[in-house]
C-alpha cells in the first residue's frame, strides 16, 4: 500500500468511527468493497430464492385468504432482493454479473432454503422462524456503514414484520387446531429450529469476516449476540404455542437472564452449504429456469422500446 | 440485440417518490427497465405496495449528472467565505425583539 492510499484508509476510518455513511461516490478500500458486494449480493441472492419454499404452498393454501397474504408476502421478498441488487450496484457490480454467480453456483445464499416445505405448518414456520431470524440480522444491519445497505435495510425492516406476525398466526391456528393440526406445528418447529438458528452462521470463534466487518461496521452485533437475541425472543413465543423446541438442553439462565442452550449440528451446516442439502440442485434449477424463461419477455420489451425509440426519431427528422 | 449478457442489461432507472402532496420528491432507490414507460409501472409495484407515493419520478441513471465527492473542498468553496449570508452574521440588540 502506498502512503497515498494509507491516508485514504486512514480518513476513511475516521469518518466510520465518528459513524458517518459511506456513500457510492466516496474513496472506500477495495476490501470493504468486496466484502459488501459479496454480502449484499448473497443478501439479495437468498432473498429471491427465499421465494421458492414458499411459492410451493402458494396453490396449496387452505383459504383465498391464506393464499392472499402468502403471495402478498413473497411478492415482498422479491421486492427485497430488489432493493439489496440495486444497492449493491451502486459498487460497481452489474445486475447481469450477480445473477451469473447465482445461476452458476458461485455465489451463496442462506441455506435455510435449501430444506423441502412439506406442509401447511411449515409455512407457518418460516414466517415465524425464519423471517424472525432474518428480522434480527436485518435491524442489526440498518446501523450499517455503507448507506445505500442501511438504508435498503430499513426500508425491508418495516415490510418484514408482517410476515413474522402472519407465520405465528398460522401456528396459533394450528396449535389450537385439532390433535393433528398441533401435531403438524411441532413437527413444523422440530424441523426449522435449528436450521433458523444456523442462519446467524458460525460462532464468533470461527468466523472469519467477523472482526473486519465489525470494524469496518458492515456488521454491528456479532452472530452469536444475534443468535442468542433470537433464542431469548423466540422461545417464550413457542412456550405460548403450547409447543417446544427440539433442544433437551435449553434452560432458562437466571444469572445471564437469558437461555442456555444446545448445540447446532456444524457438520449439517457445512454440508448444506456445500451445495449437498435437499433441495440445492433443485432451488438453483427453478431460478435458471425461470431467468432463463423470462429471456423472451425482456427481449420483447427491449425491442418494442428500440422500435417506439426509432419512431419518434423518425417523426422527429 | 448485443451478443454479450451485461450489453443487454435492462437500462437502469434511478426513482423518486412524493410520499404526499407538500413533500418533496426524494430518491428511493432503482431498477431496471427496458423504457420509461415500464420503469413507471415496476416503480409503483417494487416502491409503493403501501401506499408509500402519490407521485413517481423515473430518470436514467445514465441522464444523471452528479458532482463528486472530491470537490468537496473547491467546488463548495465560494460559499464558505461568505458568512454574511447568515442571519447570525448580524448584530441586533434584543431589545429590538425577534427579528
Ligand atoms: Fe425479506
Ligand atoms: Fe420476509
Amino acid at each position: 500500500m502506498d502512503e497515498v492510499d494509507m491516508e485514504l484508509e486512514k480518513a476513511f476510518q475516521s469518518k466510520i468511527d465518528a459513524e458517518l455513511k459511506i456513500e457510492p461516490k466516496d474513496w472506500m478500500p477495495d476490501a470493504y468493497r468486496k466484502t459488501l458486494v459479496r454480502q449484499m449480493s448473497q443478501h439479495a441472492h437468498s432473498e429471491v430464492v427465499g421465494m421458492l419454499p414458499e411459492g410451493n404452498w402458494l396453490t396449496r393454501a387452505p383459504s383465498l385468504k391464506r393464499k392472499a397474504i402468502l403471495m402478498a408476502k413473497i411478492q415482498d421478498e422479491g421486492g427485497h432482493g430488489l432493493y439489496l441488487y440495486s444497492a449493491a450496484e451502486t459498487l460497481g457490480v452489474s445486475r447481469d454479473e450477480m445473477y451469473e454467480q447465482l445461476h452458476s453456483g458461485k455465489a451463496k445464499y442462506s441455506s435455510i432454503f435449501n430444506y423441502p416445505t412439506l406442509n401447511w405448518a411449515d409455512i407457518g414456520a418460516i414466517g415465524w422462524l425464519v423471517d424472525g431470524a432474518a428480522i434480527t440480522n436485518q435491524i442489526a444491519l440498518c446501523r450499517c456503514s455503507y448507506g445505500p445497505y442501511a438504508r435498503a435495510m430499513v426500508k425491508v425492516c418495516k415490510e418484514e414484520s408482517f410476515h413474522q406476525r402472519q407465520g405465528y398466526e398460522i401456528m396459533m391456528n394450528m396449535s389450537n387446531g385439532t390433535k393433528e393440526q398441533k401435531e403438524m406445528a411441532q413437527d413444523a418447529i422440530n424441523r426449522w429450529w435449528w436450521p433458523a438458528l444456523m442462519m446467524f452462521g458460525p460462532h464468533d470463534k470461527n468466523s472469519d469476516h467477523t472482526s473486519q466487518s465489525m470494524t469496518w461496521k458492515i456488521k454491528r452485533t456479532s452472530n452469536d449476540e444475534l443468535r442468542q437475541r433470537f433464542v431469548d425472543a423466540t422461545v417464550p413465543q413457542a412456550d405460548y404455542l403450547g409447543l417446544t423446541v427440539p433442544d433437551d438442553k435449553l434452560a432458562w439462565n437466571e444469572e445471564t437472564q437469558s437461555y442456555d442452550w444446545g448445540e447446532i449440528d456444524w457438520d449439517e451446516f457445512r454440508n448444506v452449504v456445500a451445495g449437498n442439502g435437499l433441495c440445492n440442485r433443485e432451488r438453483l434449477q427453478t431460478r435458471r429456469d425461470a431467468h432463463d424463461g423470462g429471456k423472451w419477455v425482456r427481449d420483447a420489451a427491449l425491442a418494442y422500446a428500440e422500435k417506439q425509440k426509432k419512431r419518434m426519431a423518425d417523426k422527429a427528422a | 440485440m448485443p451478443e454479450n449478457s451485461t450489453e443487454s442489461e435492462l437500462p437502469l432507472y434511478e426513482v423518486f417518490i412524493r410520499s404526499k402532496n407538500g413533500l418533496h420528491h426524494k430518491h428511493a432507490g432503482s431498477l431496471h427497465a427496458p423504457d420509461a414507460e415500464m420503469a413507471l409501472t415496476n416503480a409503483r409495484d417494487v416502491y409503493t405496495r403501501r401506499s408509500e407515493g402519490v407521485s413517481i419520478w423515473v430518470v436514467k441513471a445514465t441522464d444523471v449528472v452528479a458532482s463528486s465527492p472530491e470537490d468537496k473542498g473547491n467546488f463548495y468553496e465560494p460559499n464558505d467565505d461568505k458568512l454574511y449570508r447568515h442571519p447570525t452574521f448580524y448584530n441586533i440588540p434584543d431589545e429590538v425583539g425577534h427579528m
